[in-house]
């Protein structure tokens, strides 16, 4: 099944987007890597700084809006001009939280701290920052650093090295 | 699968390395095949291992935040123990399966 004569050793993954999705896909990818023994470097920016801004990482929410794979329970339509009712963004973002906790998937804050735990390195987009006006202190603590775009990718060298976008 | 002798013992071990038969597993065993992966077993190693193999056999689903959750080390503690592959180390020297698990 694996490939043993070349294996995969670091996995750079950047984030841009702030839905539960999009950040989960980042934190499981990052994870997982760092339980293989991969390397793992994970970049947030944009709307991707959620994940890691203190006040935000644990409220973040999925869209309930153009959002066509979306459906309610029982596989039923979920219009989307429901999705613009308010409260159901955060009642369908519960319930999404709901079934990820059962199957042992942690909240943001912790999920960050198995990567770090693990090795993996968690970064900050500065052009994100300065747009967003958001300071270091706003940071989830153990982000480790605030790079350009440039320095990260200075990070991502080395053979068998991937860079992911979400 | 193959049969390999692992402390003097026949062990079934599937294409991976793992043990297909978690009755054949005994300390002695978990101690050699971790040898032979570059750990040498601590009391604290086999309160993993014994952790892992009491929860697999409730048929629970092992992450690697349970077993940070057991009480026994946490999550920094467990990649110190078994580094490199904290939850699939400890599994295949706990005689269990490969955890089919992402998290």
């Amino acid at each position: 099944m694996a490939n043993n004569e070349s294996p995969l050793k670091k996995v750079c993954i950047i984030c841009a987007k702030g839905t539960i999705e999009d950040v989960y896909a980042t934190l499981v990818m990052a994870n997982g890597a760092v339980m293989e023994g991969i390397e793992a470097k994970v970049f947030f920016t944009f709307f991707g700084l959620d994940a890691i801004t203190k006040k935000q990482m644990n409220r973040i929410k999925t869209a309930t809006v153009g959002n066509p794979a979306m459906r309610a329970p029982g596989g039923l339509p979920f219009p989307t001009i429901l999705g613009i009712i308010p409260g159901v963004e955060a009642g369908v973002s519960a319930m999404m939280k709901s079934s990820m906790g059962k199957l042992d998937i942690p909240p943001v804050d912790e999920f960050l701290e198995m990567i770090t735990a693990g090795g993996g390195e968690i970064y900050a987009c500065k052009l994100g920052m300065d747009m967003f006006k958001l300071k270091k202190e706003d940071l989830w603590d153990e982000v480790k650093d605030v790079l350009t775009i440039g320095d990260f990718y200075g990070l991502c060298g080395g053979e068998n090295t991937q860079i992911i976008f979400t | 699968m193959a049969q390999k002798t692992i402390a003097g013992q026949s062990i079934d071990l599937n294409d991976e390395g793992y043990m297909v038969d978690a009755s054949q597993w005994n300390r002695e065993v978990a101690s050699e095949m971790a040898k032979e992966g570059g750990i040498e077993l601590t009391d604290k190693h086999y309160e993993v291992l014994d952790f892992l193999r009491a929860a697999n056999e409730k048929g629970e689903t092992l992450t690697i935040r349970r077993v940070g959750k057991s009480g026994i080390v946490d999550i920094k503690g467990l990649y110190k123990l078994f580094p490199g592959g904290p939850l699939k180390y400890s599994s295949k020297y706990a005689g269990i399966p490969k955890p089919a698990s992402c998290i």
